[in-house]
């Protein structure tokens, strides 16, 4: 049974969705903390540039090409979601997941190669920003998709439709975190 | 509606009898919630206060074995000042003023049965209690706990040469991650609470002050936090994992901290400060049975103090080399916030003005918390002014005047509340007279602590120093006999909280039955029963006039509560 509290909605706006909202904006500030300090340095220390040439733009922007086609499963999951067919819902949603899998494998591999040529976090400033920040992105990602395993496996079988909605707008969300690293730590050189 | 709504209630097979660990350990109850984060919090009181003796032991009375502890290495010292400052703060304000105040007033006042969602609820508890384990676990650890100051400004803290406690400082940190999850996850719970399960007719504006208020605190810890959880995750690589964010031979920049923590740590100060200044607005109101002076008033001026509160931080750092053009532009800020809190003061001082006032426990405090917070107020424009604090900074003045903003938050903030609710949360009330002796027994020996402080810090006593012998011109006789009575008054004050103790154990087995509103104040939580059962209220209540109703000229009864149809 829940609680009346979980049934009333004063607002007007279902609360899981009212809540997830407000999980991200605290996520904006963290990632707002991050990215402030870096753009601070980044603007007092022109060397960076020189640092910030040895990422790869190709394996980046094959990066963000994955999460983007991931969220667009996420998109067509929760049109599945409205329809009420948990199971086409479920299915996209593990369309997601694979596409968060592929990112963190393409992710691993840069990281890889980079870290064998010797940049590692330690190296320098904007080394050590570029792991943290994609390192805090990841492990967002690493947790959308242990949250999505959860909702598909509810939607599956028609319960809790609603989530596939809440797990999206978060899915989104990471996604648009990486919309702003990629330019940040790759593309402006 | 409210009708079917109480059948589904009443179905809920929760309510029937559970055992121990699922009704008082495991519980999702918001009520069992509070007691938790109550009891952890004090705990945690007991600790922070058992450290300022140690070390306030040392300073009167250098070198001296210090009963329970033993003689205060410097090392020891660091440690001490260090936790305690960090326990206060995190580990008993943030717990009880916030989580547990708000986890037992919000559903309560807003008339509903739970938190939105109950389970987070018991979630954040369960993340806050581990936190505060681990932070304990650090005294434990080889090196000792954390020594570099509650602020943790690196390089101290960041690097491993300087910082004598490598793990500790690490276990520290992680501490307060924690922490700052379990109130994130708290925090969203109040303001989706308040936002969609108010009672039916309950507007904004018929929503009690120290509801309002806490949402706002929770909004504003929410929107601060992040820097510094940024900031703790770049800390811990610089202590860990050879980055260096904060090292300048690195090409960091140490004052990159500065801006994070206290981005978060001025805040910080509204967001404890907001649920203490709400309580004693509903005690106010009740016991000078007067309708709260200009309600949307105090409202805006609390929003305004939030918005107000992220434009001051850098007033933190007016010599740490910011340059002078930023620091009049946060000189100007700090010293504006000063209006909002201020037109607080005086409407309280209005509902008060022409009131049918009554002096017991709860008032008392509520009183107190308004005339000591005003002088933690006042020094403070000294400190928030560039010119002054090049003088002040980090002398024993900045001490007096934050123990003088915190204690009135955390000690008579909190104790103002406890008295007041609770009837409501034992069914039970406590005994008058051993409240009032509580009361004078804190509240005289705070004022001689603290004080004495303020005179030191003009005269130059630097913070932080570990035996003032070593310093001549700090080594006087009259320093050490202000110091001496700090440290007494201290004991006495610490004394006197067995009475409390003594008062919550007499009133638990033989204190007189209170009655579901024994103030007769407005509010829906003295609608329920007391205490009220899992899902509070027998019939959910309808909310139909502001919570603050009293004495209306065309009413016999001279209070009027929110539910009673007109």
């Amino acid at each position: 049974m829940r609680p009346i509290a979980n049934t009333r909605s004063a607002a007007g706006i279902p609360t899981g969705r009212l809540a997830v909202w407000w999980v991200l904006a605290s996520e904006i500030v963290i990632f707002g903390g991050i990215l402030a300090s870096y753009i601070m340095f980044r603007l007092s220390h022109g060397i960076w540039a020189d640092y910030a040439a040895n990422t790869n733009t190709m394996i980046g922007a094959t990066n963000t090409f994955v999460l983007l086609t991931s969220s667009l499963a996420a998109v067509a999951a929760h049109a599945a979601a409205e329809r009420g067919d948990g199971k086409l819902a479920a299915r996209r949603l593990v369309y997601t997941i694979l596409g968060g899998g592929i990112f963190l494998c393409i992710k691993s591999y840069e990281w890889y190669t980079e870290i064998t040529h010797g940049f590692t976090i330690s190296a320098n400033g904007f080394w050590a920003f570029y792991y943290t920040a994609a390192g805090v992105h990841a492990s967002h990602v690493i947790a959308g998709m242990i949250l999505m395993a959860f909702v598909a496996k509810d939607a599956a079988k028609n319960a809790e439709l609603h989530r596939v909605e809440l797990v999206g707008i978060y899915w989104h969300f990471v996604d648009v975190v990486w919309i702003f690293l990629f330019p940040l730590l790759y593309i402006a050189k | 509606m409210a009708t079917a709504e109480v059948a589904t209630h009443h179905d809920d097979t929760r309510h029937h009898d559970e055992g121990f660990v699922k009704k008082y350990l495991w519980s999702t109850d918001h009520k069992i919630i509070c007691f938790q984060y109550m009891i952890t919090g004090i705990a945690m009181a007991l600790i922070g206060g058992f450290f300022a003796y140690a070390f306030r032991m040392q300073l009167a009375f250098p070198g001296m074995e210090v009963p329970l502890w033993g003689v205060v290495t410097p090392g020891d010292y660091n440690a001490l000042v260090t936790n305690h400052g960090t326990i206060m703060i995190f580990w008993v304000a943030m717990p009880v003023l916030i989580a547990a105040f708000g986890n037992y007033l919000i559903p309560l006042m807003i008339g509903c049965d739970d938190m939105v969602f109950p389970k987070i609820n018991r979630l954040s508890y369960q993340i806050f209690l581990l936190s505060a384990l681990v932070l304990i676990s650090s005294f434990f650890v080889e090196g000792g706990a954390f020594a570099g100051a509650w602020t943790a400004y690196p390089p101290l803290s960041s690097t491993a040469e300087y910082s004598l406690t490598p793990l500790g400082s690490s276990i520290w940190l992680i501490a307060v991650a924690l922490e700052f999850i379990a109130f994130l996850l708290g925090g969203i719970n109040f303001i989706t609470t308040a936002m969609n399960s108010r009672a039916p007719g309950m507007k904004l504006y018929d929503v009690p002050v120290i509801v309002w208020f806490i949402v706002i605190a929770s909004l504003l810890f929410m929107a601060s936090v992040g820097p510094l959880v940024a900031g703790a995750i770049m800390l811990l690589f610089d202590q860990n994992l050879g980055t260096g964010f904060f090292d300048p031979t690195r090409g960091g920049d140490p004052v990159l901290w500065q801006h994070l923590f206290w981005f978060f740590g001025h805040p910080e100060v509204y967001v404890v400060l907001l649920p203490a200044i709400g309580i004693s607005a509903e005690i106010i109101t009740v016991f000078a049975r007067k309708k709260l002076f200009a309600y949307r008033t105090v409202l805006n001026t609390a929003i305004a103090t939030g918005v107000l509160s992220f434009t001051v931080w850098a007033h933190h750092q007016f010599v740490s080399g910011i340059d002078p053009r930023m620091a009049h532009v946060f000189t100007i800020s700090t010293l504006l916030i000063s209006v909002p809190i201020a037109e607080m003061v005086f409407v309280y001082i209005a509902t008060l003005y022409g009131g049918s006032i009554t002096l017991n426990t709860p008032m008392l405090w509520a009183l107190a918390f308004i005339g000591e917070f005003l002088i933690g107020g006042v020094t403070g424009i000294f400190l928030g002014a560039s010119g002054s604090d090049i003088y002040f900074h980090d002398t024993y003045f900045v001490l007096a005047h934050f123990h003088y903003t915190f204690f009135p938050i955390a000690i008579i903030g909190t104790f103002a509340g406890i008295t007041y609710w609770w009837p409501k949360m034992t069914g039970k009330m406590m005994n008058d007279t051993l409240g009032k002796i509580h009361f004078w027994g804190t509240i005289i020996p705070f004022n001689f602590i603290f004080i004495p402080l303020f005179v030191l810090g003009l005269a130059g006593q630097h913070r932080r120093i570990y035996n003032y012998e070593n310093f001549p011109d700090l080594a006087l006789d009259w320093m050490f006999d202000l110091r001496i009575m700090a440290t007494v008054a201290l004991l006495v004050m610490i004394a006197f909280q067995v009475v409390f103790f003594v008062n919550v154990f007499v009133s638990l087995r033989n204190g007189k039955k209170a009655g579901n509103n024994p103030w007769k104040a407005n509010t829906l939580e003295w609608v329920a029963p007391s205490p009220p059962g899992h899902g509070n209220f027998e019939e959910l209540p309808t909310v139909y006039r502001g919570p603050y109703e009293y004495s209306h000229p065309d009413r016999e009864e001279d209070y009027w509560p929110q539910n009673e149809p007109a």
